[in-house]
């Protein structure tokens, strides 16, 4: 059952080096510089999002993501939600307006997988970057890189992602859209959604707590991900696996890895949920096909390499 | 470039050897010769699957994650390979990384599997 998530709002990830970091995320994906804070953290968002902003590179020692933010209907929403999280059991934090430029007040609180999540009903919407509201063109002009349109979702690992899911599905209402289950029944891989996209977060059954995978961010086209591959090759960025397609979501993919060795994703496409849709299934068994369609077999790699 | 400026860079746990100039990362000398010496992950510093032990020889790095090389060790000469730039001949073992196994992974035992 919906419960007044609207959708991703914002990720903010570590990197070794901002400089370098905004080549990658902005110069290559072609996310859109917005403002720098006092903190000397950098905010960017892809062209379409008509909120202020959706990625936070912040400079630290250990790359990673400190927290994704979702955005609520509006404060009513948020105040029944911080005492439902309370209730849960979760460890509640109120983050006032403003830490975050542009943002409104956020409850930060944590999963059973180790990471940390806000959720906030208010930031600045400064609308879509280089396009109006009414009679808008069909995109802006100066667009850099891969062009990506926005900030989509991201993949976390970490244990007990069954707490997890009854956090996110109970008191958040997301819904169980994907799964990959072992032969003893056992789920070690989900992906939830809080609307009709096959996945707003996704999470994979792993030992240590608070672990990135990697950050999304959506393309319009195959022929866009194709570019996207040909720019990581003309840049010479660390290639993980693509351009493929995957049996999980069925989205047409490339993954590669930003300077300081998180992993990004551009990706089109893909399956849709509705909430009277029963989660589709991949069993372990043919793991190597759910993750990528046509090759088939396991890529240790894109398992095991974290930050 | 000048014969100075290359380096080779012996792994003696693999008992393989490359050769890596002074403007190249050690595991960006080591994939250009097709070498399969040290273990690739992000290439970023950030993942800690190239973490090796430097024995000898001198050489800088960029900026690690201390997820994976703490202030002590680096004094230690442990280092990750994507962030070394050797500056003479140099020994070093490969291998210093311990993955933590998922059910992810363990699931996937019986699969075929490319590394």
């Amino acid at each position: 059952m919906r419960k007044g998530v609207m959708r991703p709002g914002h990720i903010q990830i570590r990197v070794l080096d901002v400089e370098e970091a905004l080549k990658h995320y902005r110069d290559l994906i072609g996310l859109i510089e917005v403002e720098r804070d006092a903190q000397g953290r950098v905010y960017l968002k892809g062209w379409t999002e008509v909120d202020k902003f959706s990625v936070v590179l912040r400079e630290a020692d250990e790359p990673g993501m400190d927290f994704v933010g979702y955005k609520v209907l509006d404060n009513q929403t948020l105040e029944k939600l911080q005492g439902e999280l309370v209730e849960h059991g979760c460890n509640v934090e109120e983050i006032p307006a403003g830490e975050l430029n542009g943002c409104g007040r956020r409850i930060r609180f944590d999963s059973p997988t180790g990471h940390m999540f806000e959720i906030y009903a208010e930031k600045e919407q400064t609308g879509k970057w280089g396009v109006g509201n009414v009679n808008p063109e069909a995109w802006p002009r100066g667009l850099k890189g891969m062009k990506a349109t926005r900030f989509d979702h991201c993949l976390l690992y970490g244990p007990n992602i069954k707490g997890t899911l009854d956090l996110f599905r109970d008191v958040l209402g997301f819904e169980l859209a994907e799964q990959v289950i072992d032969p003893e029944g056992t789920r070690i891989a989900q992906f939830l959604t809080v609307g009709m996209k096959a996945h707003d977060v996704a999470f994979i059954d792993h030992p240590e707590p608070g672990k990135f995978h990697h950050a999304s961010f959506i393309l319009d086209t195959w022929e866009d991900v194709l570019r996207a591959a040909d720019l990581i090759s003309m840049e010479d960025v660390s290639l993980d696996i693509g351009p493929t397609r995957h049996g999980l979501t069925h989205g047409k993919t490339i993954y590669f890895f930003d300077p300081s060795g998180n992993r990004s994703e551009v990706f089109c496409d893909g399956d849709y949920h509705y909430p009277d849709h029963e989660p589709v299934t991949w069993k372990a068994e043919q793991l190597g096909k759910a993750i990528f369609y046509h090759d088939r077999v396991l890529n240790d790699r894109f398992l095991t390499v974290l930050t | 470039m000048s014969d100075q400026s290359i380096h080779q860079i012996r792994v003696l746990n693999r008992d393989q050897s490359f050769e890596c100039a002074e403007d190249q990362v050690l595991l960006v000398g080591m994939e250009r010769h097709n070498a399969a010496a040290i273990s690739v992950g992000c290439r970023g510093g950030g993942c800690g699957v190239c973490r090796i032990r430097i024995l000898a020889g001198e050489y800088e790095t960029k900026r690690m994650s201390k997820a994976h090389i703490s202030d002590a060790e680096q004094q230690r000469g442990y280092a990750l390979a994507c962030r070394v730039f050797p500056r003479t001949d140099l020994e070093i073992e490969s291998d210093h990384y311990q993955a933590p196994e998922s059910s992810y992974q363990q699931a996937a035992v019986a699969q075929p599997t490319v590394k």
